[in-house]
């Protein structure tokens, strides 16, 4: 197959929208199937209804549930806490899901440290690693500010949602957006996504639930903004997200740049040890 | 050259050459990467087909490559699902393909301490063998010297997992035998539906579609966890939503489906009934319904007969028998007239009754007479006044005090409903077992049913009531049943009468209007299906071949028979009663109890293996050495590896084809029925015995595929559409005809293979056709998909308003038109008045919306078909936390018990012990796991997602009990103790009633000890204990007592149980009282 052209090719991207989530993580399994990604064991976390515990190399989309004593728009739980001394207060409840996945980075580190090109950046503008490239190295794994690309412990090589490249090449959503029954994963061109979102939140905010914001929208953002972003309604660390992420790669030019002056500094005094030693 | 393109393709250079300077894309591409192809295209074919796991039946596009599925994937093109797939329909791909499903036959031979491989031939040949023994050993002609002609030594459980076909022929099989006690998942899921809503519209169904909820402008579901039990159908809760719709979730237990709710409304479990009564009262009381509607098309103005008493304070209506626990119906009935119910409890003594009593001499010409109306709603007996004083008790004070919902909680519900319903707003109820599932199941669905009567909700968009139900074809099983008390089309199963002949029959059954009026060509066509030439006018078309019932034959009946030691074989296809039936005990006990087992299965789940690693084993109580029970394990065949129909919870008929042949002994129930029937014929072919003649003259023909021998199920599909006399495909049930021109195996599925054309594999895409999806598949009857649509226009045929409207009559056609079929005779004006002394359709007039009701009209009150009464009454559930306070009667006094030493019961609250078992307990599906899980434990993609059983507690119990996150508790009931993972969550809410607080803890059921996840079973703890008119299990609301840690292993176990019982002093008698 011809790779098309890159120029021809708009950015492709996800936007998640969490205040439609149900749940039922549809898109863990549906991208366990296509992918062939392996079952990684039977624990049970108690951590709500959250026994995938993350992402990781064996987990390209994560269901996250947070349970939390709070608002969220007009929803009333009306539970009753019978056993809180201060009646009524308590009463607030809201149970947040949201289905992460690979940010796809405007500025990826991941991509930016590896030394084989082993990761590389598609015509769709998304993020993948080449399984019979990657050596295992790891330097990705602490460079992704987001925490999402991880090595899988049998095979040594790093794993991650690949935005289901192999789909895309043929014209097909990802399996993840095409499983989800209530359309809280959609796919599409990034412009498009943000544009929707953005009418979206509106939409949320005159229906009284203030509290929905976008994440990682911005390409502005520490990342230059995400090709998987999505739609909150609560800060992003209440999803284990982290609040103001930055490409960990971010300070290299700087870097170099002290490095050269370094270099150079280190070079003059040779030089002038040199010139001293021969006078 | 390969060397030039092998230095070109070297990514320095590539990177050199400034296509990607920075190495970071196209430069680095790898052979690897350009070497990657999507396999949904490069797959040889995509095959059609339909999820296997719940009733929303999902269309699927299955990949095949070299023979082998390489994917499986939501289907685009289908209006019901859109593409999308829940994660168990996710997993497909693994539950067919992966390595836990068995390939070969496996044998345990009586006694046997293992299994051991058997070739499957002879597996069947020995089946054979055995039904023929058994058969001739459990044979009753006749029972108190009344015809039965059947046999009571073999029952078989299991279909709803199956195609319709497949049932089909599992039940004229064993009809043929004279087998009766045949059963599936219906019976034990949503048979209350089928009384409730059959009884009170005419069709047992799903009155409309989970699409057709987008138009919704209030949706209320309780008795259900739409968005874990059905996420791809919640889409459409979603879509109303977002349209402005109100959603209000109703239920004990916070759940997903609550988080998505506006409003959700903790409720006590098994206290619907108060609620829907309270919701009645505020709508009868403050005069809120929809009035035309509710005078032109409900039987409101009916008058009932004198003989008629409402409960009052002693909680019982007139006719009950405190003898026997059960109704006499007959004083129910409308004054003047003796109406037939279209479901629930029919051809029983009752119904015959008044063929010879004094009322039938008052009644008009006919025999039957015509209800008397008074359209004032004034007179004291009309049902409307009835209604009113029966509910009038039921205020915002009763239902805080009763369902634990603070009074302004319930107004706002009570106002969202009048609000959102009338002439241009509708209102939705969905609900699923969470309301079926009880001692007075039926009557929930029946006070649903009479609120959206009152509020005119009934065949309109976005109005109705949504029975989402549970299995792939749990409504087709329903529809083409195996289940005891129907037959093909809900015609009743025969009970044993003095005079059984058919024509008795049908005078018993048929309602003298509507298209029940037409029963008798229902029958005939059906036995004329069944027994072809042999079936003629001069031997009553073989009605006599019918094995005949004496009372509840019902899943739970069969295993008191197996206790008793009267049943020696049971086939189980596609069910697992050791973990999904109420009382696991009871169930392995019974097991035991038979000589042989035959399981049909994809993995050895617990039913299969109990006689080697079931808890009684662990106990002591049984040893595998000392078990006679003969097991056959026969592997099935997946949905991909056969072809038939599947019958979703729309209505929707759906062909699945086929798309690999299964490997190995992997077969379909269609092919293991056919030629267990085949073997059987020949065994018994020169048989002289009068009780072999069925199945001898049975037609069982079909056309085998060569090399697979399978059979046609379209063959089947044909038969049961059915045909006239020169063979042709009907394409209507109105073609059917009662002289034996015609045939149909099931008359309401007549016109699925109209034209000869196979009607249910339609696949027009939704996005060329209108929300109704009426071109995708087909959908009985008649291919309408919201039943009662007449009632969408005014009773001069205009639609109630523009935005409400669906289909109307159009004048200068002559016909009833609009967005969906009209569930009406098409040409039938709305100013059509049946002439004096009509019968059947014709009696039904342009204005009854309800064509299979007896008198066409919803009806609010029931005189007939509901066995515990013709209004829902609240009783509390069998075992509860609190005493009734609405009247005298503590339980529902006609519920079916089952007094055994292992099914004993909990005291009376208030009475001394019931302090012992005082946390209510109630029970649901999580998304990750499938009913039973048979299809969802062994599944290692969804096991992950939830490997543990656990249970859900409040802080508030957990703090009184002592409970960690994350440790152990041990529950305990009067018949079983489990231990779970403890989940402390504020989902979980204790509710105040008045002075008292009630915790409730949240059981999941899905768990079992086979399989890759493994835990505790739920039914260990439950009770059989039934609802009358269904005879489903009260499974939604039970109490226990929760200990922390983890619960006794070996004898302990059972000691400990013991211990409770003595401790709350519970004997034979306790919670008998009716």
């Amino acid at each position: 197959m011809s790779v098309p052209d890159a120029t021809e090719i708009p950015r492709m991207g996800f936007f998640t929208d969490t205040s439609v989530c149900i749940g039922c993580k549809a898109c863990e399994v549906a991208c366990k199937e296509w992918n062939g990604v392996p079952e990684d064991g039977l624990v049970w976390t108690g951590h709500s209804h959250d026994n995938s515990q993350g992402l990781s190399a064996d987990t390209w989309r994560h269901v996250a549930f947070i349970e939390q004593r709070a608002t969220v728009g007009h929803h009333q739980p009306n539970l009753q806490r019978t056993g809180a001394s201060d009646g009524d207060t308590d009463q607030a409840f809201r149970w947040l899901m949201a289905s992460d996945v690979c940010k796809h980075c405007t500025h990826a580190a991941c991509l930016d440290v590896c030394p084989t090109g082993a990761i590389f950046r598609s015509e769709f503008g998304t993020v993948v690693v080449q399984a019979d490239v990657c050596n295992g190295c790891g330097y990705c794994v602490p460079a992704c500010p987001y925490g999402v690309i991880d090595k899988r412990p049998d095979d040594g090589r790093v794993f991650k949602c690949t935005l289901c490249y192999d789909r895309l090449q043929v014209g097909q959503e990802p399996a993840c957006a095409k499983a989800c029954p209530t359309d809280s994963i959609q796919f599409g061109v990034l412009d498009d996504l943000r544009e929707r979102a953005t009418l979206r939140v509106e939409r949320l905010h005159a229906d009284g639930v203030t509290e929905a914001r976008l994440y990682g929208h911005d390409p502005s953002d520490g990342v230059g903004g995400d090709g998987a972003f999505f739609l909150l309604l609560d800060e992003p660390e209440v999803y284990g997200l982290p609040p103001a992420p930055v490409v960990t790669t971010a300070d290299l030019p700087a870097m170099w740049r002290h490095s050269a002056l370094a270099a150079a500094g280190l070079l003059l005094i040779g030089l002038l040890s040199a010139a001293g030693a021969r006078r | 050259m390969p060397e030039r393109r092998l230095i070109t393709s070297w990514p320095l250079l590539r990177q050199l050459r400034g296509e990607d300077p920075s190495g970071r894309g196209a430069a680095v591409r790898s052979a690897g990467t350009d070497a990657i192809r999507a396999r949904t295209v490069e797959a040889d074919r995509v095959v059609k087909s339909v999820c296997p796991y719940c009733a929303v039946g999902c269309a699927q596009n299955v990949f095949v490559k070299d023979g082998r599925v390489v994917q499986v994937e939501g289907d685009p093109d289908a209006p019901h699902s859109r593409g999308r797939l829940c994660p168990k329909g996710s997993a497909t791909l693994q539950l067919t393909t992966g390595s836990a499903r068995e390939q070969y036959v496996l044998y345990r031979r009586p006694y046997g301490s293992d299994w051991e491989r058997l070739d499957l031939e002879t597996a069947m040949d020995m089946v054979a063998d055995r039904i023929v023994d058994s058969r001739r050993r459990g044979w009753e002609w006749e029972v108190d010297s009344v015809r039965t002609r059947r046999c009571m030594s073999i029952a078989a459980l299991g279909g709803a997992t199956l195609d319709n076909e497949e049932n089909y022929l599992i039940k004229k099989l064993l009809t043929a035998l004279g087998v009766i006690q045949v059963e599936n998942q219906a019976r034990v899921c949503h048979s209350s539906t089928v009384v409730g809503l059959g009884t009170s519209f005419g069709r047992g169904a799903s009155s409309t579609l989970p699409a057709d909820l987008q138009h919704s402008d209030l949706i209320v579901l309780e008795g259900s966890n739409m968005a874990e039990a059905h996420p791809v159908a919640f889409q459409w809760v979603m879509e109303a939503k977002a349209r402005g719709a109100t959603v209000v979730h109703v239920d004990p237990h916070y759940s997903r489906t609550s988080a998505l709710a506006d409003v959700f409304v903790p409720i006590r479990a098994g206290s619907d009934i108060a609620f829907l009564g309270g919701i009645i009262n505020y709508v009868i009381a403050n005069e809120l319904d929809f009035r035309e509607y509710v005078l032109a098309y409900t039987n409101a103005p009916t008058i009932v007969g004198e003989e008629f008493q409402d409960v009052g304070a002693d909680g019982v209506f007139s006719g009950f028998d405190p003898e026997t626990g059960a109704y006499d119906p007959s004083s129910w009935q409308y004054e003047g007239a003796f109406v037939a119910a279209a479901s629930g409890q029919r051809d029983q003594e009752g119904n015959l009754a008044p063929l010879d009593s004094e009322r039938s001499a008052n009644a008009s010409e006919g025999g039957r007479g015509d209800p008397t109306l008074d359209l004032t709603l004034t007179h004291p007996r009309c049902v409307w006044q009835i209604l009113k004083r029966h509910y009038a008790e039921y205020t915002p004070e009763m239902v805080e005090r009763t369902c634990g919902i603070p009074q302004d909680l319930f107004l706002t519900v009570c106002r969202l409903f009048v609000e959102n319903s009338g002439r241009e707003r509708t209102a939705a109820f969905v609900h699923g077992v969470g309301w079926t599932q009880h001692t007075i199941g039926s009557q929930y669905i029946r006070a649903a049913s009479i609120l959206q009567l009152l509020l005119g909700n009934m065949g309109r968009p976005g109005g109705g009531v949504m029975a989402m139900r549970g299995h792939a074809s749990i409504q087709g099983s329903s529809d083409i049943p195996t289940l005891f008390d129907t037959l093909p089309g809900y015609i009743p199963m025969p009970h044993a009468h003095a005079h059984g002949d058919l024509d008795a029959f049908v005078s018993g059954d048929a309602a003298k209007r509507g298209f029940w009026g037409n029963m008798r060509a229902y029958m005939v066509s059906l036995l004329k299906a069944w027994y072809g030439a042999t079936a003629t006018a001069e031997n009553d078309f073989c009605f006599d071949y019918l094995p005949r019932l004496t009372g509840s034959h019902s899943t739970y009946d069969t295993v008191m028979e197996q206790l008793a030691g009267r049943i020696e074989g049971y086939l189980l296809l596609g069910q697992n009663p050791a973990v999904g039936s109420a009382n696991s005990r009871m169930q392995r006990f019974g097991m035991a109890n038979c000589k042989w087992l035959v399981v049909r299965d994809f993995s050895l789940i617990e039913s299969a293996t109990w006689w080697k690693d079931g808890p009684e084993i662990a106990s002591g109580e049984m040893r595998t050495e000392d078990i006679e029970t003969e097991v056959f394990f026969f592997p099935a065949a997946a949905h991909t590896e056969k072809e038939g129909t599947f019958t979703n919870t729309q209505r929707m008929v759906q062909w699945h084809e086929k798309a690999i042949d299964p490997a190995a002994d992997r077969r379909s129930d269609l092919w293991f029925i056919y030629h267990l029937g085949r073997r059987l014929r020949e065994r018994l072919a020169g048989s002289a015995d009068a009780a072999d003649r069925p199945l001898l003259d049975l037609t069982w023909d079909y056309p085998l595929a060569s090399g697979t021998n399978e059979p046609s199920a379209e063959a089947v599909l044909a038969e049961i559409n059915g045909w006239n006399a020169d063979g042709e495909m009907l394409s209507s049930y109105t073609e059917l005809a009662a002289d034996g021109s015609t045939a149909s195996g099931c008359w309401i599925y007549c016109g699925a293979y109209a034209d000869g054309v196979n009607q249910t594999a339609r696949r027009t895409p939704g996005s060329e056709q209108n929300w109704t999806g009426s071109q995708w598949a087909w959908a009985w009857p008649a291919n309408r998909r919201i039943l009662y649509n007449r009632a969408s226009a005014d009773p001069e045929g205009r639609p109630w308003s523009e935005r409400k409207a669906l289909v109307w009559w159009d004048a200068a056609e002559g016909r009833w038109v609009g967005h969906d079929t009209p569930d009406f005779e098409a040409d039938k004006p709305p100013s059509y008045r049946p002439p004096e002394g009509a019968t059947g359709p014709a009696a039904i007039a342009g204005t009854d919306p309800f064509i299979m009701q007896a008198d066409g009209r919803g009806w609010l009150y029931a005189p007939a078909g509901v066995g515990d009464g013709p209004l829902p009454v609240h009783y509390e559930p069998q075992d509860s936390p609190l005493p009734n306070r609405l009247h005298r009667r503590q339980r529902n006094p006609a519920r079916q018990l089952y007094p055994h030493p292992n099914n004993r019961y909990h005291p009376d609250p208030g009475t001394p012990g019931s302090e012992v078992f005082p946390f209510a307990v109630t029970t649901y599906r999580l998304t990750e796991h499938f009913t039973a899980g048979g299809m969802s434990r062994w599944t290692p993609y969804l096991a992950e997602l939830q490997p543990e059983f656990f249970c859900e507690v409040s802080p508030e119990l957990a703090g009184e009990r002592g409970l960690e996150h994350g440790g152990w508790a041990t529950l305990v009931s009067a018949r079983g103790v489990i231990e779970a993972r403890v989940m402390v969550t504020d989902r979980m809410t204790p509710l105040r009633l008045g002075d008292r607080i009630v915790h409730t803890i949240g059981l999941p059921y899905h768990w079992g000890p086979n399989g890759y996840a493994r835990g505790d079973s739920m039914n260990e703890l439950s009770s059989m204990a039934l609802d009358p008119s269904s005879h489903i299990q009260e499974v939604k609301a039970l109490t226990v007592d929760i200990q922390p840690g983890r619960r006794p292993r070996g004898p302990a176990r059972l000691a400990l149980v013991q211990e409770y019982r003595t401790r709350a002093g519970i004997t034979e008698t306790t919670g008998m009282a009716r």
